[in-house]
C-alpha cells in the first residue's frame, strides 16, 4: 500500500464484516470450552439466581477475569469468553477511527475517539 | 437447568429475530417471571446476548452496504452516553422500579408491532446539519445506487440517547425505538435504519455492559446457555422468515408481550421480584 493510498468507506465494510464474525466466533468458542470444563467439574451443582448476590471479584475484573482463564479456572474462563465478546464491537470501533484517520476525515476520527473513550471507560468499571 | 435454559433462549432468539424485537424483550421476562432469576442477573446474561447477536447479525449486513457508518458513528455518542447513565441509574433503583419500566416497554412494543410497516422514506431535501456532518449516502438498489438525504439530526440524536438509557437500564438492544429514530424522524430509507439500529445495538450494549460486569452482574454460568442460545435461535430465525410474519403470529406474539408486561409492573408494584 502506497503511501497517499486512500482507504473507501467499502473496504472498511468488508475488513469489518470480517472482524464480527471471526470476534463472535472466536468468543463463542471460549465460553464453549470453559463451559464444557465447568460441566465436566460441576455436573451436581444446581446453581441458584434467586437471590442476587454480585459476583466474586476474579469475576468482575478485566485483569483478574483474564489470569483466572490462563489459570484455567472453567467459571473465569467462560467469563473471558463473554469479556471478548464484549471487547468484539469495541474493537469494532477502534477499527473505523483508524479507518477514519486514514481517510483523513478528522470529523468522524473525533466522534469515533469519543464513542472509543466511552466504551473503555465503562469496561474499566464505569467508575468517576 | 442449563438445558432449559439453553432451550427458552433459543426460541427466545427465534422469536425475536422473526418479530424484529430482540432476543432481549423475550429472554428478561422469561428468566425472571418463569424461571424465578433475579432481574439483575436476567439483565446481565441479556445484555451479553444483545451483543452476541448484534454483532453475528451485523457481519452480514455490513458487507451489503446499506449501513450509513457517518450516522451510526454519530448517533453512538448518544446512545453509549445514554447506555453508561442508564447502567449507573440502575445499580441504585430497587429491582420492582426496573420491572415497572421494563413493563412499560413490553406494552409499548406490542402497540408498536401494531402499526404499519413504514414505506421506504427518504428524505427530498437535504438538512443543514446532516449536510454539514457528511451524513447523506446511498445505498444498493436493482437500479443501482439511490442517494439519500438525512434530515432532523438534533431530534434524532435526543431519541437515540433515550434508546441508550433504556438499554443500559433494562439490558436489551432497544432496536425498535432506534429504527423509529432514524426511519421516521431522521428520514432515512426503512433497510438503511434498520441494518444501521443492528450495527449500534452492539455498540450500545458494550457500553454498559462494562457497568454491569464490574458490579457483579453478569454470572458466566447462567449466561453461557443464554447466550449461545438466543445466537442460534436468531440466526435460524434469519434464515426460515425474511420478511413481515403473518397478521395471525403477530398478534399472538402481541398478546404474549401484553401479558409479560402487566404481569411485570404488577410483581414489581408489590415488590415480589
Amino acid at each position: 500500500m502506497r503511501y497517499r493510498h486512500k482507504v473507501t468507506d467499502r473496504q472498511v465494510e468488508w475488513f469489518i464484516g470480517g472482524l464480527l464474525r471471526a470476534g463472535v466466533i472466536a468468543a463463542a468458542t471460549i465460553a464453549v470450552a470453559g463451559g464444557i470444563g465447568y460441566l465436566v467439574r460441576h455436573a451436581e451443582d444446581s446453581p441458584q439466581y434467586a437471590i442476587f448476590r454480585a459476583e466474586p471479584d476474579y469475576l468482575r475484573k478485566v485483569w483478574a477475569v483474564l489470569s483466572g482463564a490462563f489459570a484455567l479456572r472453567t467459571d473465569a474462563l467462560i467469563q473471558a469468553g463473554l469479556l471478548a465478546l464484549i471487547a468484539v464491537p469495541i474493537l469494532r470501533v477502534a477499527v473505523s477511527m483508524v479507518a477514519f484517520a486514514l481517510e483523513r476525515d478528522l470529523l468522524y476520527s473525533l466522534v469515533t475517539a469519543l464513542v472509543l473513550g466511552i466504551l473503555l471507560f465503562s469496561l474499566l468499571g464505569g467508575r468517576i | 437447568m442449563t438445558a432449559l435454559l439453553a432451550c427458552g433462549s433459543t426460541a427466545a432468539g427465534f422469536i425475536g429475530s422473526l418479530t424484529g424485537l430482540g432476543g432481549g424483550v423475550i429472554i428478561i421476562p422469561l428468566l425472571s417471571l418463569l424461571l424465578g432469576v433475579d432481574i439483575r442477573y436476567a439483565i446481565g446474561a441479556s445484555l451479553v446476548s444483545v451483543i452476541a447477536t448484534s454483532s453475528g447479525a451485523a457481519a452480514a449486513y455490513v458487507r451489503e452496504g446499506f449501513s450509513n457508518i457517518r450516522v451510526g458513528m454519530f448517533l453512538e455518542v448518544a446512545t453509549t452516553l445514554g447506555a453508561l447513565g442508564g447502567a449507573i441509574v440502575a445499580l441504585h433503583v430497587a429491582p420492582g422500579v426496573i420491572a415497572v419500566i421494563f413493563g412499560g416497554v413490553l406494552l409499548y412494543s406490542a402497540y408498536l408491532s401494531f402499526r404499519a410497516p413504514p414505506g421506504d422514506g427518504g428524505a427530498a431535501e437535504a438538512s443543514k446539519l446532516g449536510v454539514l456532518l457528511r451524513m447523506d449516502g446511498s445505498y444498493p438498489t436493482p437500479e443501482g445506487p439511490r442517494h439519500y438525504h438525512v434530515r432532523s439530526v438534533p431530534a434524532g440524536f435526543g431519541l437515540m440517547a433515550l434508546a441508550g438509557v433504556l438499554s443500559g437500564l433494562l439490558g436489551i438492544g432497544s432496536g425498535a425505538l432506534k429504527v423509529i429514530a432514524m426511519d421516521r424522524v431522521m428520514k432515512l430509507p426503512f433497510k438503511v435504519s434498520t441494518t444501521t439500529s443492528n450495527f449500534m445495538i452492539g455498540v450500545t450494549a458494550a457500553a454498559s455492559a462494562g457497568v454491569y460486569l464490574s458490579r457483579g452482574y453478569i454470572d458466566p454460568v447462567l449466561s453461557l446457555p443464554i447466550m449461545v442460545g438466543v445466537l442460534a435461535g436468531s440466526l435460524a430465525g434469519s434464515r426460515v422468515l425474511t420478511g413481515a410474519p403473518t397478521r395471525a403470529l403477530r398478534i399472538a406474539f402481541a398478546v404474549t408481550i401484553v401479558l409479560l408486561g402487566i404481569e411485570m409492573i404488577y410483581k414489581g408494584f408489590s415488590g415480589r421480584l
